[in-house]
């Protein structure tokens, strides 16, 4: 059952769980591996993690989102560093003369599900059950907190090697723009501080229970595959069961035929192309902007963001990051809706179609994929 | 003439090649120590042929040995390790995710130092070379004599992982050493459990090695003989000492490989069925498709080049049963065939028992299975094929009928008519496919590195990664005349400012001597 009031996370939980982000992460958001490795180093040494709901939040209290800003081929070698993380938290804490009273995921895709959870359980933080995205995207102005008037300043972008670099810009697209190039100089990865929020803040802002789908999506996934029932069945019943409801939809059934990467504007761009498995059942396309952005049945946009696109294992229903697909892979692509607060004018602004260059007003995945 | 071993778990089989044709296949059990086994295989495949020994000009072991070692926890031996990665990389500590018996076996000796790079290969802190002969020193102080050595972005600079390794041979001369960067890509975690798990086997690697030689030199073989490693290509038999790891999942390889070569058939479907297990994987361009997504392999996590291989529990041993429904396996009577199957006198109804009775074979004793139900032959048999042909849908790589390859001794069992088969071809031989494989492995030459294609466009790097791979291939002793490449993978790297990328290119070749000395096999 999907109920974001009661949520509690143990080690136990964490393979689910960062399976579930991965699926979150639509394609992006990096590979959950090593967020899951050092969220079970932490929990290991300090035991459960304390969630609160959105909800419960009051007015004082002094929120702060953090995660890793960067190419997720780079955290796979330079391993994302807690100790700069607490540094980026620590010294936002100092800009605004207050501590942190929780911390929330900037977004619940991927390796930055996780991070934020392991900073939390260091400090001895709660987690705030939600996230600014709702999914994974590429850049950190493309949250609903910025959505809904929160400015993203001051952001602290810091190393290993203690660099600290405060980011104060006209605005949060600014603010992208100016910490990418201090990450690019920081060798591709970075941990950042960003968006200091008051608890309403969140509570109006956020998109509420992100952790609590994630594992919920995971356990489905893991828990069927593990008993030799059909994981899908299993996903879909949790999606089902969701609070708000989501609509999904097998958007293709098919085998990667084509992968076409390239790298324009620091992105990974690019198109993953499939058949239907008989040969029979058409041409279908995902875009991708480090996160898979847009659908393509014959030609037809079937799904687009900010509706999750999520490309599984068409088996075991695995998610299949955009880094990880490759040439041969049987998959299913699934879409599935977002709420409603991540899909109003002023969200699609800063994270819908047209943020993303795609020449096309968003539509629901029930309008598109019929 | 090429010699080729299969060192199984259950069988050791033997095959003599010449002149791209099989000579002779053999199979015999596998024995406790190894030596007397391939003693025997050897032995028996010399007579069948009738050749003497002195004409064998290149001697090719495939073994899972190390694999089942390292799965089991047997014979490993304790490991320094030694990170360079400061002050990048401290929260993970290595082997932090490893099931506690291995890191028992391995013990807890690791030491993180300042060092490695950015992924433009900027230094992340210079390399402290007292620090390192600190570690090395208290290392040696420990006993250990066997060490790992992992840097941050090695695969892109390997040249302080290096010194490492030089200042180990000058403080412990007798100590095996394993950089990671010499057997791993671009993942530090996989890339480091890979060179632990590999100096875990250091010991162990001298004595398989060790066997191997004694077994060859008992029987007068002078050739050079090399191991076959997980994707197919040959290894020096000094190499495999020094990386028993990448021989891990060579054996379902060397079946798809023995099979391409048997039938001929390049692009395709290999099915490879046992006793217990039916094994089925893609080829493509003569060599099986690789895994895309890191595997566990004794509960440590890889990313080991290893073949995309379906299993499914259906074999010549498989046990038949009809209460409810009608199944067959996943449970199988295994190498006790002979003694339990209805055929053999036994009185477990087995997959074989079912091909028996429906007069497709003539195994054993015909009229034990004579009563059997001819409903149950037909629906049985429907069962097998239907298996077999739900996997082949799975493992296709493309829409439409492909060709099927059967090999392994229990391809019996299903029929030559399979669902999605362009046409079935059970080669000669089929039954030591393995083996066959092993024997005319080729030389690879791998690249996988970061290009900037700001600096140089991507036809260029691209070009440019083709022509190190190739030198490789070269270097390692491949025909320079039947270069090719089989891989050719781009990532790039998000974020980057430089329009970084990264190219994965490998490219094999028949070895161009087959009886000179390889050079170590070369791989990124």
């Amino acid at each position: 059952m999907v109920d974001g009031t009661r949520l509690t996370l143990g080690v136990a939980d964490l393979a689910d769980f960062v399976r579930g982000a991965a699926f979150m992460g639509a394609g992006g958001g990096g590979d959950p591996y090593i967020g899951y490795l050092l969220l079970q180093q932490q929990m290991r040494e300090s035991g459960r993690l304390q969630i609160v709901s959105a909800s419960q939040l009051d007015e004082e209290d002094f929120i702060v989102p953090v995660g890793c800003m960067g190419a997720p081929t780079v955290m796979t070698e330079k391993i994302p560093s807690i100790g700069a993380l607490e540094t980026a938290l620590g010294t936002l804490e100092q800009l605004q003369g207050r501590k942190a009273t929780a911390i929330i995921p900037l977004e619940i895709g991927g390796i930055n599900a996780t991070v934020p959870l392991v900073l939390a359980a260091r400090r001895g933080l709660p987690v705030v059950n939600g996230d600014g995205m709702g999914r994974a995207f590429p850049e950190i102005q493309m949250v609903t907190f910025g959505a809904y008037g929160c400015p993203i300043s001051p952001v602290v972008v810091t190393n290993e090697t203690d660099d600290v670099v405060i980011v104060h810009s006209r605005d949060n697209k600014q603010g992208e723009d100016l910490a990418r190039s201090v990450v690019t100089q920081m060798g591709g990865m970075a941990q950042i501080s960003l968006y200091p929020m008051s608890g309403g803040d969140v509570r109006r802002t956020c998109v509420p229970d992100t952790l609590t789908l994630a594992l919920a999506i995971g356990r489905a996934i893991g828990g069927a595959s593990a008993s030799g029932r059909d994981p899908f069945t299993a996903l879909f019943k949790t999606l089902d069961r969701c609070e708000p409801a989501r609509d999904y939809r097998v958007l293709f059934d098919g085998k990667v035929v084509d992968v076409r990467r390239e790298t324009r504007g620091g992105f990974n761009v690019g198109v993953v192309s499939l058949n239907g498995l008989d040969g029979g059942r058409g041409q279908f396309e995902v875009h991708f902007q480090n996160e898979n952005t847009v659908a393509y049945r014959d030609g037809r946009i079937v799904a687009v963001v900010p509706d999750i696109i999520a490309v599984l294992d068409r088996d075991t229903a695995e998610p299949i990051t955009a880094e990880q697909v490759r040439y041969g892979q049987r998959v299913k692509v699934l879409g599935v809706t977002v709420p409603e607060r991540m899909t109003t004018a002023a969200a699609l602004e800063v994270f819908g179609p047209g943020a993303f260059s795609i020449d096309a007003a968003y539509r629901p995945l029930w309008q598109l994929a019929g | 003439m090429q010699l080729g071993v299969d060192v199984g778990g259950t069988n050791t089989d033997a095959a003599l090649l010449a002149g791209g044709a099989v000579i002779a296949s053999i199979k015999t059990p596998t024995t406790a120590d190894i030596g007397s086994g391939i003693v025997r295989a050897i032995r028996e495949v010399l007579r069948v042929s009738a050749l003497p020994h002195d004409r064998i000009d290149t001697v090719v072991i495939g073994t899972t040995q190390f694999t089942n070692a390292f799965v089991e926890r047997r014979r490993l031996n304790p490991v320094g390790v030694i990170r360079l990665c400061l002050p990048a990389a401290r929260d993970l500590a290595p082997m932090s995710a490893w099931p506690d018996d291995l890191r028992g076996a391995i013990g807890d000796h690791t030491w993180l130092l300042p060092g490695g790079y950015e992924f433009d290969g900027r230094e992340i802190a210079p390399f402290d070379e007292r620090a390192v002969r600190a570690a090395v020193q208290a290392i040696k102080a420990r006993g250990l004599r066997a060490v790992a050595v992992s840097c941050v972005c090695s695969p892109i600079n390997g040249a302080m992982e290096q010194r490492v390794g030089k200042i180990v041979a000058e403080e412990i001369p007798d100590a095996a050493v394993t950089l990671s960067g010499e057997i791993g890509k671009i993942g530090l975690v996989e890339r480091e459990n890979a060179a632990i798990m590999n100096a875990s086997m250091a010991s162990l690697s001298k004595h398989v090695v060790g066997a191997i030689r004694d077994a060859l030199r008992s029987l007068g073989i002078t050739a050079p003989f090399h191991l076959s490693q997980n994707d197919g290509t040959l290894m020096s038999a000094d190499h495999v000492e020094r990386y028993p790891v990448l021989t891990f999942s060579s054996g379902p390889t060397n079946s798809m490989r023995g099979a391409a070569f048997l039938s001929g058939v390049r692009d395709g479907i290999v099915v490879d069925i046992g006793g217990t297990t039916t094994d089925v994987g893609a080829l493509i361009n003569g060599y099986p498709r690789e895994l895309t997504l890191p595997v566990d392999v004794g509960g440590v996590r890889t990313n080991f080049r290893m073949p995309d291989v379906v299993s499914v529990g259906l074999g010549g041993g498989s046990i038949v049963r009809e209460q409810s429904a009608l199944t067959i396996g996943p449970d199988s009577v295994g190498f006790r065939l002979t003694e339990e199957a209805r055929v053999f006198g036994g009185e477990t109804l087995t997959a074989t028992d079912i091909v028996v009775a429906a007069g497709l074979e003539d195994i054993g004793d015909r009229s034990r299975v004579a009563s059997l139900d001819p409903s149950l032959i037909d629906r049985a048999l429907n069962l097998m094929n239907r298996t077999v042909e739900d996997v082949i849908d799975q493992v296709k790589t493309q829409a439409g009928n492909v060709p099927i390859v059967l090999v392994g001794g229990g391809s019996i069992i299903v029929s030559a008519k399979l669902q999605g088969a362009e046409r079935v071809v059970v080669p000669e031989h089929s039954a030591e496919a393995n083996a066959i494989g092993a024997a005319m492995a080729q030389v690879g030459g791998v690249v996988d590195k970061v290009y900037s294609y700001r600096d140089k466009p991507r036809k260029i790097s691209i070009n440019q990664a083709k022509i190190d791979a190739v030198e490789r291939v070269i270097l390692a002793g491949g025909d320079p005349a039947g270069i090719e490449i089989v891989e050719l993978e781009e990532v790039p790297l998000t974020y980057s400012g430089n329009d970084s990328v990264r190219i994965r290119v490998k490219a094999v070749s028949d070895l161009l001597h087959p009886d000179s000395n390889l050079a170590v096999a070369a791989n990124g």
